[in-house]
């Protein structure tokens, strides 16, 4: 009997399906790169993007870091992973608009399809949708662009704000990182660019919405986000994908600078396709007293490698980071945090949940560091799995590396099979199998999506219940 | 017309182990039954076997509902059918608050033919409902918002499954153990809600070891099990008997099936003394 449980179980809990895998026709596009990665590819984007010299000459010296580098051993699988079959540059409108209606049609309609006209209608401060490797739409509220915020897309950012941009840029995360950063650094195109003068708040969310569209597309956008003294800001980014039976591959690379006393929160909810690699870099500067946050939700690609970093580099600040992963078949989210304490009296907060279902693989990775002139800093990880069914997998990977003896580390980790018993409990009540299931995932999570603001709290749950319940939206 | 739960020939295996060897039983709607019995002869697993939990298999007998079989149905279609289990230890359920929970089960129970993502009962009502309930049995309001069974006392969950039972508003009751770990004045309260929710609506099967449930829901029928079957049918004094003499007299006039309880309880508890509790 327990076994027809479980199989019954397996088969109501099927795969969600995708219901963003839908793609437009690419007939009209304004230029497509032919495949591969070569010099002359770089130099061409850069080229038609109209870059200053020393921009042509940071992406051609970052392709050689790229070249020169060995793939990860560690991680997921990347052996199949063929950069020679992407596309690196697409661009699929003439020009970003600022109002929808002048958004080619075919596009405009996928963002109506993903609801982006309607939140920010609704919830949103600004909106910067990019569509492969431009972005095609770009809004931001009034008041806000009057007190000197900017909100543009990063290659506007190096056009119109060329010494703000060249201050920070790449100042984060170098070329050098990794291979992946040396890959975005050369390539990248489109991303959010942000700048947010001293003292002011923004109140309601800076929203950016990725789509991949063609296949065997490489997208590479470039986030720099700057929150001045006493500012703060709350920037959401969601990506979806269609579904191809060959991969594409996104590799962004997002750098966060947070000044003391400043404020920054990114929320990250990706839902790429399955045959969707991606692989980010995310890092974030904060300063004194500052507070920087990441609430990172990945549910899709087929395999994620992405561990935002916090480096505290001044006393008072705090870094904390929200995790949720959710597995399917196969997928392999490989996520997790890292905390870097630089200065004393510094906090740092780790919360991750994964979740792991017919077959999918999850694993938690995550460093917290503090160096040795780093007294009395304070690190706190939680991170809890939930495996659906024994095809599936979680694995924690716990990095400490502690210079000093005053500090505290505290690391908690807990695996956990959904519960015969809990299943049977719901079901008594009426629950359906499903729901039942569906339900004990909701409440597993419900600790970080009730951090979330409303709109997203109901998207996330949304999202696994898609998961769950394997019906389509 | 009042609906008759059948119980026949009921023969339970639990991992491969038969515990159950044919039990019989008739509960109607509207009834009070006691169910009595030394510990392990297998009260707990009637219910949980009515309930269909997966690992209680049924290997022969027949349970029903107005003459349709509930053998092969699952635990939630069970409860759309007017089955109600209130379990001696309700498990937690974190991260989902009680409110939305009730809200869904109620939602299945009351529109059985309701299908998986289809509109829930109107929030208002629920509410409204939800809150005069909860006020009826003493329950803080702010239980509602709460994890289900998550940091509750023991006393709190077992007024969490009769605020369940009294939103289900099922058809037959079993409630398994729910005056056990509690005070006096906990079981005085427990006992005096059960007793103001049944009525000819409802029908309950009190699993208990103590009085103070029977003394405010009197018994119709009182059964009493050994060794995975009904040995003896009486009514309330049958349970007033028991539980100022024990099991002494029972195993006495069931010598043989006294002896195979003592068998059992030898081989779970190997080395251990044997004889079960009264």
């Amino acid at each position: 009997m327990s076994t027809e449980l479980k199989t019954a179980f397996e088969n109501e809990v099927g795969v969600g399906d995708y219901q963003y895998g839908f793609h437009d026709p690419i007939d009209k596009y304004v230029f497509t790169a032919r495949k591969g990665l070569d010099r002359d590819i770089v130099a061409q984007i850069s080229e038609m993007k109209g870059e200053p010299a020393w921009m042509r000459e940071f992406r051609l010296h970052a392709l050689e870091i790229f070249f020169s580098k060995p793939m990860p051993h560690w991680g997921g699988n990347l052996t199949e992973l063929d950069f020679q079959n992407i596309h690196y540059y697409v661009k699929a409108s003439q020009s970003q608009e600022k109002s929808w209606d002048d958004v080619p049609e075919d596009i405009r309609k996928t963002y109506d399809r993903l609801g982006i006209p309607e939140a920010e209608k609704k919830h949103l401060a600004g909106v910067k949708a990019q569509y492969e490797s431009e972005v095609v739409y770009g809004s931001l509220q009034e008041d806000l662009a009057k007190q000197g915020v900017i909100f543009t897309d990063t290659d506007s950012a190096l056009r119109d704000h060329p010494d703000l941009f060249r201050e920070y840029f790449g100042t984060v995360i170098p070329s050098g990182d990794n291979k992946f950063a040396a890959l975005n650094s050369a390539v990248w195109s489109g991303g959010s660019f942000i700048y947010v003068p001293k003292g002011v708040k923004i109140d309601f969310p800076l929203q950016a919405y990725f789509r991949i569209n063609s296949e065997n597309m490489g997208q590479f956008e470039r986030t720099l986000i700057i929150v001045d003294e006493g500012a703060s800001v709350h920037y959401v980014e969601g990506c979806t994908a269609p579904t191809y039976s060959s991969e594409s591959l996104h590799s962004a690379v997002v750098e966060i600078i947070v000044k003391r006393n400043a404020r920054c929160r990114y929320t990250t909810i990706q839902n790429w396709s399955n045959n969707v690699y991606n692989l980010v870099t995310k890092r974030a500067m904060a300063y004194g007293d500052s507070l920087m946050e990441w609430v990172d939700g990945n549910l899709g690609s087929r395999l994620t490698m992405k561990y935002p970093a916090i480096y505290l580099m001044e006393p008072g600040a705090r870094g904390e980071t929200l995790s949720i992963a959710f597995a399917g078949p196969g997928q392999h989210q490989d996520a997790g945090a890292k905390m870097v304490h630089c200065a004393p009296n510094t906090y740092s907060r780790i919360i991750s949940k994964s979740i792991s279902k017919g077959g999918g693989r999850s694993s938690y990775r995550g460093l917290a560091k503090v160096v040795k002139g780093a007294a009395s800093c304070k690190s706190n990880v939680v991170c809890d799995a939930l495996i659906l069914d024994s095809a599936s997998r979680s694995d924690t990977y716990p990095y400490i590396e502690i210079e000093r003896d005053d500090v505290t580390i505290e690391h908690e980790a807990s695996v956990s099979k959904i519960s015969e018993e809990q299943l049977f409990y719901l079901m008594s009540r009426g629950l359906t199998e499903a729901e039942a299931a569906s339900m004990i995932v909701t409440g597993f999570i419900e600790p970080l999506v009730k951090e979330l603001p409303m709109e997203y709290a109901v998207e996330m749950n949304k999202l696994i219940e898609l998961q769950m319940e394997g019906s389509v939206g | 017309m009042a609906s008759l739960l059948k119980i026949e020939n009921l023969c339970v295996a639990v991992d491969d182990k038969l515990i159950l060897k044919g039990v019989n039983l008739e509960v109607r709607q509207g009834e009070i039954h006691a169910l009595m019995g030394p510990n392990g002869s297998g009260k707990s697993t009637l219910a949980y076997a009515l309930m269909g939990h997966p690992k209680y298999e049924i290997v022969e007998g027949n349970i029903s509902v107005d003459g349709a079989s509930l053998n092969e149905l699952e635990p939630d279609a069970r409860a759309r059918m007017g089955l109600f289990l209130a379990f001696q230890y309700p498990v937690t359920i974190p991260g989902v608050k009680v409110a939305d929970f009730l809200r869904h089960a109620v939602s299945n129970v009351r529109n059985p033919n309701r299908k998986e993502g289809e509109g829930l009962i109107p929030m208002r009502d629920f509410r409204k409902e939800l809150k005069s309930r909860m006020e009826e049995l003493g329950i803080d309001l702010e239980f509602a918002r709460r994890y289900l069974n998550d940091g509750f006392s023991g006393g709190e969950k077992k007024r969490m499954e009769i605020l369940q039972l009294a939103m289900l508003r099922p058809k037959f009751a079993i409630l398994d153990e729910t005056d056990s770990g509690l005070d006096s004045d906990a079981v005085r309260f427990v006992s005096e809600a059960i007793s103001r929710l049944s009525g000819p609506d409802m029908a309950i099967v009190i699993i208990t070891h103590h009085e103070r449930l029977l003394e405010f829901n009197v018994p119709q029928q009182t059964h009493v099990m050994l060794a995975g079957r009904i040995v003896e049918d009486g009514d309330a004094r049958l349970a007033h008997e028991l539980h100022d003499q024990g099991y002494a007299g029972i195993r006495a006039r069931h010598p043989a099936i006294a002896a195979e309880e003592q068998e059992e309880t030898a081989a779970r508890q190997p080395g251990a003394a044997v004889g079960a509790r009264g």
